[in-house]
């Protein structure tokens, strides 16, 4: 891995939050380091509290670390000295798409939202209505380009509040269980565009979720937990760990599940993390035509 | 009898202007008591307007809401004749059996939030008390009940929700987001509800909140033989803990019956925009594959005991 792959590097970074009397809580990230390449499709897994949205307010600033180093897109966000453009730049970079929809739009109709962002860019109007005609139409919400977002679903107001970051183009987006609200269906859409943004257009995505289903599509998955890096491998490696994921108050997919437990049985079964259906599947046809033979 | 019917239940948001939208369209459902009940649906189908018509809160733009039977959106016009037979009118005037009847009613409709419990999505953003336990003291409170039976009803649902007696006495604000969500559902089960209605009660929280909540539910419903609505997207989540299932789709009810009689139709669900339990789709993998397998899987559990007599066969 040669260095400028690297988009966000994170060296032993801590923050607390501060009470209201000044005092600081314990800490929601202790001595966290990890590196992310461009292009990486990300899952962040962890339980309530473990520090995930706080690993992600850092890396646009919503907060900043109370000690530790972080850079991201090769400009250290740590420096005493950031210009006010180097700060800009890095909000613009780092798109966020958190969980509840209603508190992320803005305007009374659904292009306008939209447009937000990217208006606020002082770009050219035709530029202006590229950018929103195509982040409507990669959501799937053209038809609603004129409806007022307070009465859409939640489904949809979430797909807006997304088109709204994919029309600033950001290097990377953060997705803060942004599918907790949604149905199976809305989450689907909403997978599919994850996947789509990274494939297609090369975006880095960090996917915050408590759906491991939804970590099985990543390329990568970190656990955090008490505001460290606990875990951090493929899909298939973490799943793997089920007993210290369960420790730590998450579980592993069903299909990982099912194969630990026939396993268990003194069922011969290979592939400790598989965790999608198809994968499982194989696995469950090659022994029982190893056993019927 | 069914503790609760719909009956014909139709509902329109901003009728009559360009913004119409029928919610709930000619809905006729019977809900079993003393059991599990879950709902399921995309966004937009229907299942929170109808939550919202089970407790009163918003009345039908036609049909009838019955509770034991009884038409808890009822006036007094509609029932007069009937009631003014009663024993307990039959000696008045016609004037002052109305005037009797009318405040029957009036009080039915005030009881009915207690008796039908809504635990609305993200309850806990309505916590609002200094301490855990005055926050489930609430709805009790509001009751009228004596202190003591109050004391008993908060103690009983921090029990039935797995809320330490330690945490009783903190700020509901010093907690934990799984923690606070149980706070918000004790708060609700205090009043013990004859229905406990659930709209998404696990949406955010991490597995092991999510169990901890459903365990919840289950515990209350099981000890108590009340009746429970769950609305949630977690097929999984349902496959697990309900009794019954009924899947609504564009403002319409389209199956309703046991787990496995509607869970058997898993095409249909995929085609309404839902999901089926990972589980499942990994058995329908498997058999179109020609594993000679059962098709009522919808656990792990139950998976595990089937593919252990098939592979388990094999073996010998």
């Amino acid at each position: 891995m040669i260095l400028s792959d690297i988009y966000i590097h994170a060296e032993n970074l801590c923050f607390s939050y501060r009470e209201g009397n000044g005092k600081e809580e314990n800490p929601a990230l202790r001595d966290f380091s990890v590196e992310i390449c461009e292009g990486e499709y990300v899952a962040v897994l962890g339980h309530n509290g473990s520090g995930k949205s706080t690993f992600a307010k850092l890396l646009n600033l919503i907060l900043t670390p109370t000690s530790g180093h972080l850079t991201v897109g090769g400009v250290e966000v740590t420096r005493e000295d950031l210009s006010d453009e180097e700060i800009l730049n890095l909000r613009k970079n780092v798109g966020m798409v958190f969980q509840n929809p209603d508190n992320q739009l803005v305007a009374t109709v659904v292009e306008q939202d939209v447009a937000f962002g990217p208006e606020n860019l002082g770009l050219e109007r035709a530029e202006l209505r590229r950018r929103v005609d195509d982040a409507l139409e990669r959501v799937g919400m053209t038809q609603y380009a004129k409806h007022e977002p307070h009465r859409l679903s939640g489904g949809q107001k979430q797909r807006v509040a997304i088109a709204g970051v994919i029309a600033m183009m950001p290097k990377c987006i953060i997705f803060d269980e942004s599918t907790a609200m949604l149905d199976p269906s809305g989450r689907r859409e909403v997978l599919d565009t994850i996947r789509m943004l990274n494939r297609d257009y090369g975006m880095t995505v960090l996917n915050i979720t408590h759906y491991m289903n939804e970590a099985a599509e990543a390329d990568r998955v970190l656990v955090i937990n008490d505001g460290r890096l606990l875990m951090d491998g493929t899909p298939d490696e973490i799943f793997a760990r089920r007993e210290e994921l369960q420790a730590v108050g998450l579980e592993v997919p069903q299909c990982t599940e099912l194969v630990h437990r026939l396993r268990g049985l003194g069922i011969a079964l290979k592939g400790d993390g598989i965790s999608t259906p198809d994968a499982c599947a194989d696995l469950i046809l090659h022994a029982y035509e190893k056993l019927s033979k | 009898m069914d503790k609760l019917y719909l009956d014909h239940v139709s509902y329109v948001y901003s009728a009559g202007t360009p913004f119409e939208q029928k919610a709930l369209d000619d809905v006729t459902l019977a809900i079993r008591g003393g059991c599990i009940t879950g709902i399921i649906g995309h966004t937009g189908s229907g299942k929170s307007t109808m939550m919202q018509l089970l407790n009163g809160l918003a009345k039908p733009s036609s049909g009838k809401v019955l509770l034991d039977g009884y038409d808890i959106n009822c006036d007094v016009n509609d029932v007069l004749e009937e009631w003014k037979k009663l024993p307990e009118y039959s000696g008045m005037s016609p004037r002052s059996a109305k005037k009797a009847i009318a405040a029957k009613i009036k009080k039915t409709r005030a009881k009915l939030c207690f008796r039908v419990g809504l635990v609305m999505q993200y309850p806990e953003y309505q916590l609002f008390e200094e301490t855990v336990s005055r926050d489930i003291a609430f709805g009790p409170r509001n009751m009228g009940l004596a202190e003591e039976e109050i004391r008993q009803r908060v103690l009983e649902a921090a029990a039935f929700t797995d809320i330490g007696e330690d945490l009783l006495e903190k700020s509901p604000f010093d907690l934990s987001g799984g923690q606070k969500r149980r706070v918000a559902l004790a708060g609700v089960i205090a009043m013990r509800p004859e229905v406990l209605v659930l709209d998404e009660p696990a949406a955010g929280l991490d597995p092991l909140g999510r169990t901890f909540i459903f365990e919840g539910i289950r515990n209350y419903q099981r000890k108590t033989g009340s009746t429970v609505l769950i609305v949630s997207h977690s097929m999984e989540d349902m496959a697990r803990y309900c009794d019954d299932v009924i899947v609504m789709s564009g403002a319409r009810v389209i199956r309703q019956g046991s787990r496995e009689e509607v869970f058997a139709h898993v095409d249909e669900l995929a085609e309404t925009g839902l999901d089926i339990p990972q589980i499942t789709h990994l058995m329908q993998l498997l058999r179109a594959r020609g594993l000679p397998l059962p098709e009522n899987i919808y656990t792990v559990d139950e998976a595990v005991e089937a593919l252990r007599a098939l592979l388990g066969l094999g073996a010998k």
